[in-house]
């Protein structure tokens, strides 16, 4: 009885992600078609819980020279894991600078095994990424009040509304001017990251924010900043805080 | 080891038609899409899914690369007598993978 | 008569799109399905987007709402302007129940898609419909 009870407030705040905010602001989900919602909302349907599931076996796999794995120390993600993804990008006092969940991941595996995880989109990091996102489902975006962030997410700030790229266009001209418009037929949606990682029917597969934030640079033809660079961290940190207090859906799904 | 997710119930009440849910992590190559170096990326799909309840056939798919990635198919079975649901999927270069699931009918 | 000169090397080959399947090869394929049954509208229904997000994720589902179950041998969706006309085939064996599948398919541009049912009977019946499909708009 309690998972069909936690099953029904994760449909319970689904469903509180389909309405707008009454500042306007509404999650890429609203701007899709009814069957690509239908993909999203039931988990048998939405290929999101394919890593979802991948990421639940890498969980709890020993890795490394001692064998430890992520459960080993993090115990059962249902409950250590949740809240972490709405709260991401975040300062790591390690590095002395703000990282997004896969960093973190990362950086978390590299400690177990020195040589894991090579930058881009690799299966096991993405299944990781995808599973501690997946606890988060159904909360608020809240992002750190840590004054350390605060440099990094102004430039952020400063990056959405900069123009770039042959086509000259910044991420407001299209994400704020004309949300809600159509581009080539397709709605332009409001740029939350409201679900990553994100199955992306065009990619028919699973991608990152990072990797999303790409293919709108090569959409202006602008050459992607390298895989990540800090400018990547610095528009992340602004999405988020652009949409706090949003209802994360991760795994979405989304054109 | 391919990963898949199946929606199947674990009991029915005789003669019911239960719906079966089927998702298949398969890249589903269409053999049309050019690579970034300009060459054709070769054609890689599931070719064939079929379903049997307590060995007897339920569907059988024949699959095109016109079939998105990721695989979906979503049909209906008879549950008749309690046993074991078959789920296989084959197609190119070798590829095969099966699943069961059990089923309880009262 | 002036002969167009034709250069094709193996690299040239693998630049060029794919052929489009014609109105033709659909007519061709259904007839493979159909074992040249004259092919008769209704009993059978294609739900499908008229619009789509997506091209490369459309869900649809093929269902016989207008025969009883047990009297539907198989179903299958045909395209028009795929590559390749056939998209899926489905035989039903003795435990199905209603004759229905649902799936995701890839459509490359706006076209028409048919289903087509074939009863034990050996009658076949189809429906047609016109899906649109647009680009999206930021692609890698």
């Amino acid at each position: 009885m309690r998972a069909c009870a936690a099953a029904l407030m994760a449909l319970a705040a689904l469903a509180a992600a389909a309405q707008p905010l009454p500042d306007g602001r509404r999650s890429g989900f609203e701007f899709m078609g009814e069957s690509t919602q239908a993909m999203q909302r039931d988990d048998a349907l939405n290929p999101g819980m394919l890593w979802v599931l991948e990421g639940e076996a890498a969980w709890s796999q020993p890795v490394g020279a001692e064998g430890h794995s992520c459960a080993g120390c993090h115990g059962a993600a249902r409950q250590s894991m949740r809240g972490v993804a709405a709260r991401y990008p975040a300062f790591d006092a390690a590095l002395q600078r703000p990282v997004d969940l896969r960093q973190r991941i990362a950086n978390c595996r590299r400690k177990l095994q020195p040589q894991a995880l090579a930058p881009g989109d690799e299966p096991q990091a993405l299944a990781l990424e995808a599973y501690v996102a997946f606890q988060s489902r159904g909360l608020p975006i809240t992002p750190p009040a840590d004054p350390r962030l605060e440099p990094a997410r102004e430039r952020g700030r400063r990056l959405f509304h900069q123009r770039l790229g042959q086509l000259d266009l910044a991420c407001s001209d299209c994400h704020e001017t004309h949300a809600g418009r159509r581009l080539g037929g397709s709605p332009i949606p409001q740029a939350h990251p409201t679900g990553y990682p994100i199955y992306r029917l065009e990619w028919q597969s699973l991608g990152s924010l990072q990797r999303r934030l790409r293919s709108c640079l090569s959409g202006v033809r602008a050459e992607p900043f390298a895989w990540g660079a800090p400018e990547w961290i610095e528009l992340e940190l602004f999405l988020a805080w652009r949409a706090r207090g949003m209802l994360l859906e991760s795994p979405a799904v989304r054109p | 080891m391919a990963r898949t997710l199946i929606t199947a119930p674990s009991s029915a009440r005789r003669g019911e038609a239960i719906t079966l849910r089927v998702l298949l992590q398969h890249p589903m190559e269409s053999g049309f899409r050019v690579g970034a170096d300009g060459r054709l990326l070769a054609r890689d799909i599931v070719r064939r899914f079929s379903c049997s309840y307590n060995g007897e056939r339920v569907v059988a798919v024949e699959l095109f690369p016109a079939v998105a990635a990721n695989p979906y198919l979503e049909f209906s079975a008879l549950a008749l007598d309690s046993g074991t649901l078959d789920f296989v999927w084959e197609g190119d270069h070798g590829f095969q993978h099966r699943e069961q699931r059990t089923i309880s009918v009262t | 008569m002036k002969r167009r000169p034709v250069l094709l090397t193996a690299a040239g080959v693998a630049l060029l799109p794919p052929a489009r399947a014609t109105p033709e090869a659909m007519a061709s394929a259904i007839r493979s399905f159909t074992g040249g049954a004259p092919l008769r509208e209704g009993k059978v229904q294609l739900d499908v987007a008229p619009l789509v997000d997506n091209g490369n994720t459309v869900p649809v589902t093929l269902s016989v709402p207008g025969a009883p179950p047990a009297e539907v041998a198989a179903l299958a969706l045909f395209n028009e302007r795929n590559p390749l006309s056939d998209v899926l085939r489905v035989d039903f064996g003795p435990r199905a129940a209603a004759r229905s599948v649902s799936t995701r398919i890839r459509l490359a541009t706006s076209q028409q898609l048919v289903a087509v049912a074939r009863l034990a009977d050996g009658s076949c019946w189809s429906q047609r419909v016109e899906v649109v499909v647009t680009l999206a708009a930021c692609i890698e």
